[in-house]
């Protein structure tokens, strides 16, 4: 194995691991701040596959407001901080042979579709913030402007639903 | 690098993320099980992206546009959860019935609520 495969290995078992904690463990806080750790090291993957510019914005939004924005809807709900009974339902016996087939699928058909497939990361394959911002305004200019209506309305459509409203 | 590491990776990420949103009862941890897939499937775009050498930059250009659809999700379902936790006092999707076709001791208790 090389170092790159070594860090890969680490990072992927660090991002999975925590992922498990986040699906496991029974204090509400402690879920959002493992999702932290689990985003982190996806970042840190995406640096070992050459996105440069997608870590950093990984780590800038997801990292950066998305946990934040849980930790504050957590606490605007007033959860409970500690160890809380009944977070999962019924049914999630099920919810786990759902899973465990949804992975053994995604994994054969990967296993059997890019078995000797390898990377090779080249120089000019960098997704730096100047290679990737020259793609998005050239090739990609109509979906990123359609994106940018999506989040206003997005946006406008989170100050409606947030309003107070007086009751009839 | 085999790519299969990554590939794996994010189909575990995404079984998680899976196992989250059917499993659990409370509003905000399925939207941390959403964001889980999300950031599985930005994996696998970025994977493919360092495997063909896509000339536009596809696999990085998309990941980046799921981020800021993850981001504009994210900040809608707060907005519903925090809506649903002031008429309710609770965020336990079970118990969030509104929408189900119910029973006639259901209706009827939803009735004299409604009377009162």
């Amino acid at each position: 194995m090389t170092a790159v495969e070594v860090l890969f290995s680490l990072l992927s078992a660090m991002a999975i691991g925590s992922a498990l904690l986040v699906a496991l463990s029974s204090d509400l806080v402690h879920c959002a701040l493992w999702l932290v750790v689990t985003l982190g090291s996806l970042a840190g993957l995406y640096l070992l596959l050459a996105a440069e510019f997608v870590a950093w914005v990984q780590v800038l939004i997801y990292v950066g407001a998305v946990v934040v924005l849980l930790l504050f809807a957590l606490m605007l709900t007033r959860a409970p901080i500690g160890a809380l009974s009944g977070l999962d339902n019924s049914t999630r016996g099920l919810a786990a042979v759902v899973a465990v087939a949804t992975a053994a699928v995604l994994v054969t058909t990967f296993a059997s579709g890019f078995r000797d497939a390898r990377l090779e990361i080249r120089a000019r394959d960098v997704g730096s913030a100047g290679t990737l911002g020259a793609t998005l305004f050239t090739s990609w200019a109509l979906p990123f402007e359609i994106l940018s209506l999506l989040l206003l309305a997005a946006l406008v459509g989170a100050i409606v639903l947030s309003r107070h409203q007086e009751p009839d | 690098m085999p790519v299969l590491f990554p590939l794996v990776t994010s189909s575990l990420l995404f079984a998680i993320g899976v196992y989250v949103v059917l499993a659990r009862r409370h509003a905000i941890l399925v939207l941390m099980g959403v964001e889980l897939m999300l950031n599985a499937i930005n994996l696998n775009l970025v994977a493919f992206d360092a495997l063909w050498h896509d000339a536009l930059d596809a696999g990085q250009s998309l990941s980046l546009f799921v981020i800021a659809i993850a981001a504009a999700e994210i900040g809608l379902g707060l907005a519903i959860v925090l809506l649903v936790f002031r008429t309710h006092r609770h965020i336990n999707v079970d118990e969030l019935r509104e929408l189900a076709d119910r029973d006639d001791t259901l209706a009827s208790a939803a009735d004299g609520a409604a009377t009162s």
